[in-house]
């Protein structure tokens, strides 16, 4: 008999299988997983969870007798009954004593399927298939800084980047190769010529001694570690991506802008957000709000607080300018910004909100994104705002909405990966 | 030997090795088992997930349907909702038992005299188990079908294999030859007994015979029809086996994953129809051994009392009406039946006498019992075995729905009218033949678009369930390549209800180039 301590054989036999699944699951499961957000506090968007698809996508199907027929069934238990009573049939179906109740098709419990994901499978599935937007064309000037990179060894270097392992294994084999009397043997040695002695077998002694002295000589002949032996760590200076990102959200809070469009675009800022998170070490947000002057704020006040007033955006691209200029300098940051406006604008502030645009921000950041926020169902024409964007070339991008549940959709428009936007417009 | 094994519920591997031949003394040198090597595995929680999802076998090829169990009894544990077996046991030689490592020392003991005696004597000694599985091999061919259909899903897509395998799970359960078929026999077989057959003759020969008149030879006028369903062994219930080896358009790799998932579906074919005898073996079993121990003092009485508790809760049988039941326990009714039976053997009843001439009073229960869990399985077991005794003490009774009728009907009681009628009942509940709808390919029309045609014969009215039942159709062209047709037949051959299918991809590449 043998007794096997299975314990610490690596774990996680099944992942594999557990990634095919949700592969297999995948269309359910993103569906469910952008149901279950939809519903969450948008904050919690970047936790993990239970999601519940249906069984349909994944059952798996086999032969099997339905509910229909005479069913029989031994059971333990009675009670009262004698041969020949009838027993009223159970509610819920009837056959709930048949033997088919148990695979019945359409039965109450198999419909759903729980399936716990972790934090990153949720974001995976929630942000599947989006990319950020315009990454390859500040690659080389903007997003890239150098640092130093690891590169093997050298013999030559400062001793704070000595490489102790590398050059004690170096030492270790040229003593080795170079046959190094080891201390032990010489204590052996020494051992036999002290036996030798006291048995007084000189001429033993003799050979003994004349062995400790040859190795004595190629002891000292051969040091333990020699200066060929050093060897230095190499780094290498490389391009290195600049791991960080501020955000910018932009959004009007005058009068006109009502509960019901301020939720939208927070909502829009909140993916924006968590779609960052992912991609960069360090994402930074800075609030601006407008009326008819701009200031930074904190987020609460951002969302929360009310002012009244006129609507001038140039007001708040000037401010953004400002903050990037004070504090993300962009050969260190990568510029991301969200504006989300109703429309409305100052007629005589348009001509400066697009030099603006085109001289000093949109130049400046990766992505500009403009959000138009409308109350359902309105259908006023074009604003005078996105009249003046889109005279802008290259502009930002823009999107109108008017329903809460189109900032998904057009979220995913926003940064849907390159070649699905090409082959959708083919 | 009545030195204690353990004290407290901290176990080490020499306190497993202690329990080991401990329990081996008993079980072999008492009791006269017969079993498989033992090699025992401590495992943790999450490796006997793991084990859930692939079978309860160490390996097993990658197919999503395994992460999907995973994902289900990995939610239920997580929950609490669940709790994992106490351990796990594998046929195959040497006989591998997983045991947890957060059990107590006694309930190691348990488990390995439940397990490493238990269900190995069963697996060692039954019928079915013998002539169905491999036990010495199944570990090889797990590998080799592991590597192999890796290896398959590189050189012909993930995809592909995924959706042949698909197709093959979904008709596994009718991947078995149930009726017993005449063996193949190899060509050295048959050449020798050719030449048996030969000096047989030799042996006999009278020149007398040769003057009887003879009648005119026999013609056995057959129609194309007949010479192709002989050529193609039809009628056939094990569709996989006759998609293996006759599907027109599958590939090598094809025919091979259907073979890969034909066996195995054999292979745990047996402990599908021995769920009763099989735990009950076990049970009675680690019961005598566990008292066994007690009384030789190797074990002390407060661990005996923590074995009477899971042991009481391992045959817990609650009754039809209660919140808690859900059929019949297979440990509860097993060790119920085989307490039975020996207390048969060694102080009968004359009503015992009556039922079980050969059993009553015969004093050797081990060897009684021995003989049932080799010969038996499940449905034989209880149509011979289940006692009056045992239905009274169950107060079974037989319950008929029948559709045609607006309350349901108690068929039969356990009194002297109904212990019979019971007993027929339950054992054909236990009958894989009868709970299995009875599916068999019929004939292919090989004159016109090579529609394949399979026929159910439905029992008691009881039909397919619909949805399921194409969906299964579906993979089941899929892999003919042509048109299926399924007709569910009654009793006197009426045709009650069709189904057909066609196949989703047809190129000239068949199943294979299926892009997904």
């Amino acid at each position: 008999m043998y007794v096997i301590d299975r314990r610490l054989n690596p774990s996680g036999k099944s992942l594999p299988n557990r990634q095919r699944f949700l592969r297999r699951a995948g269309k359910v499961l993103r569906e469910a997983v952008r149901n279950v957000s939809a519903a969450r506090p948008i904050r919690d968007i970047g936790e993990g969870g239970v999601v519940i698809i249906p069984a349909r996508g994944i059952d798996e199907p086999s032969f099997h007798t339905g509910r229909e027929g005479t069913h029989s069934r031994v059971l333990p238990g009675n009670k009262e009954f004698l041969e020949g009573d009838r027993i009223a049939r159970p509610p819920g179906g009837g056959s709930g004593k048949g033997k088919g109740s148990k695979s019945g098709e359409g039965g109450g419990g198999e419909d759903e399927f729980k399936v716990a994901l972790s934090a990153e499978e949720f974001l995976n599935l929630f942000m599947e298939d989006l990319e950020l937007p315009d990454l390859e064309r500040r690659k080389l000037s903007l997003t890239e800084s150098s640092g130093l990179r690891r590169a093997g060894f050298t013999r030559g270097g400062s001793p704070a980047n000595l490489a102790v392992s590398r050059t004690m294994r170096n030492a270790l084999s040229r003593r080795m190769a170079l046959h190094r009397p080891k201390p032990e043997e010489l204590e052996r040695l020494r051992k036999a010529l002290a036996e030798a002695e006291a048995a007084g077998d000189e001429a033993q002694a003799q050979s003994v001694r004349a062995l400790i002295e040859t190795h004595g000589l190629r002891t000292r002949a051969i040091p333990y570690i020699d200066p060929i032996d050093i060897r230095y760590r190499r780094f290498e200076p490389s391009p290195r991506p600049i791991a960080q990102a501020v955000m910018f959200c932009i959004m009007d809070v005058s009068g006109s802008m009502t509960e019901h469009m301020k939720d939208m675009a927070k909502r829009f800022f909140m993916l924006l957000y968590v779609f960052l998170q992912r991609r960069y070490k360090q994402v930074e947000v800075v609030f601006i709000r407008h009326t008819d002057e701009a200031r930074e704020v904190d987020e609460k006040t951002f969302f929360e607080s009310r002012e009244t007033g006129g609507t001038r955006v140039s007001s708040a691209l000037e401010e953004a300018m400002r903050v990037i200029g004070e504090r993300y300098p962009v050969s260190e940051w990568n510029i991301y910004i969200a504006q989300a406006s109703d429309g409305d604008n100052e007629s005589g502030d348009n001509e400066r909100a697009t030099a603006l645009m085109r001289d000093g921000l949109l130049p400046l950041s990766q992505y500009y994104a403009y959000l138009e926020v409308d109350e359902p169902h309105s259908d006023t024409p074009m604003s005078s705002l996105w009249k003046t964007y889109d005279t802008l070339s290259p502009g930002p991008s823009m999107r109108r909405v008017t329903m809460r549940q189109e900032i998904y959709p057009v979220f995913r428009e926003l940064f849907r990966r390159r070649n699905e936007a090409l082959e959708a417009s083919s | 030997m009545s030195a204690l094994l353990f004290e407290g519920s901290d176990w080490s591997f020499e306190t497993i090795q202690r329990i080991h031949d401990r329990v081996e003394e008993v079980a072999l040198g008492e009791m006269k088992l017969e079993v498989y090597p033992n090699q025992i595995e401590v495992i943790t929680a999450e490796q006997m997930l793991d084990a859930y999802a692939g079978s309860g076998m160490p390996i097993y090829y990658g197919h999503w349907s395994f992460g999907k169990r995973f994902v289900q009894h990995e939610g239920h544990y997580r929950k609490g909702h669940t709790d994992l077996a106490y351990e796990l046991v594998i046929n195959s030689s040497p006989c591998i038992s997983y045991i947890m490592e957060g059990n107590s020392a006694l309930m190691q003991t348990l488990v390995i005299a439940h397990a490493a005696f238990g269900h190995n004597h069963f697996f060692r000694n039954n019928q079915l188990f013998r002539d169905w599985t491999d036990a010495a091999g199944i570990l090889d061919y797990l590998q080799f079908a592991r590597a192999y259909i890796a290896q398959c899903e590189e050189t012909y897509g993930e995809r592909n294999v995924e959706r042949l395998l698909d197709a093959a799970h979904a008709l596994m359960s009718h991947g078995v030859h149930r009726s017993p078929r005449r063996r193949r026999i190899d060509f050295k077989t048959e050449q020798a007994r050719a030449e048996q057959r030969r000096a047989h003759d030799e042996l006999v020969y009278n020149e007398l015979w040769e003057t009887l008149p003879g009648g005119a030879p026999k013609t056995v006028i057959r129609t194309p029809q007949e010479r192709l369903s002989e050529l193609l062994e039809l009628p056939q219930e094990n569709i996989l086996y006759f998609l293996e080896k006759t599907a027109p358009r599958l590939a090598p790799w094809q025919r091979e994953l259907l073979r890969i998932v034909r066996l195995l579906g054999q292979y745990f074919q047996p402990q599908r129809q021995t769920k009763v005898m099989n735990e009950g073996t076990a049970t009675y079993v680690h019961y005598k051994i566990m008292n066994r121990l007690h009384e030789a003092g190797n074990i002390t009485d407060g661990a005996f009392l923590e074995f009477l508790t899971s042991h009481t809760n391992v045959v817990f049988q609650p009754p039809f009406d209660d919140r808690r039941f859900s059929s019949i326990n297979p440990y509860a009714l097993g060790f119920a039946m085989m307490q039975d039976l020996e207390r048969i053997c060694v102080s009968p009843t004359d009503e015992d006498r009556a039922w079980f001439p050969d059993l009553a009073g015969c004093n050797d229960p081990v060897n009684g019992l021995k003989d049932i869990w080799a010969n038996y399985r499940d449905e034989s077991f209880i149509a011979q075995y289940l006692s009056p005794r045992v239905m009274r003490d169950w107060r079974m009774f037989h319950l008929v729905d029948d559709p045609a009728e607006p309350t349901l009907r108690v068929e039969a009681i356990h009194d002297e009218r109904g212990y019979r009628r019971i007993r027929r009942a339950l054992a054909r509940e236990y009958d894989i033949g009868h709970a299995d709808p009875q599916i068999e390919v019929v004939a292919v029309d090989l004159a016109g678009d090579r529609r394949l045609m399979l026929q159910h014969s439905v029992r008691d009215g009881r039909l397919l369930a619909s949805r399921e039942a194409s969906e299964v159709l579906g993979y089941l062209a899929d892999l003919w390549g042509y048109p299926v047709l399924l007709r569910e037949v009654d009793e006197h051959g009426n045709g009650l209800r069709e189904h057909t299918a066609e196949p989703r991809v047809r190129d000239h590449q068949g199943f294979q180039s299926t892009t997904p």
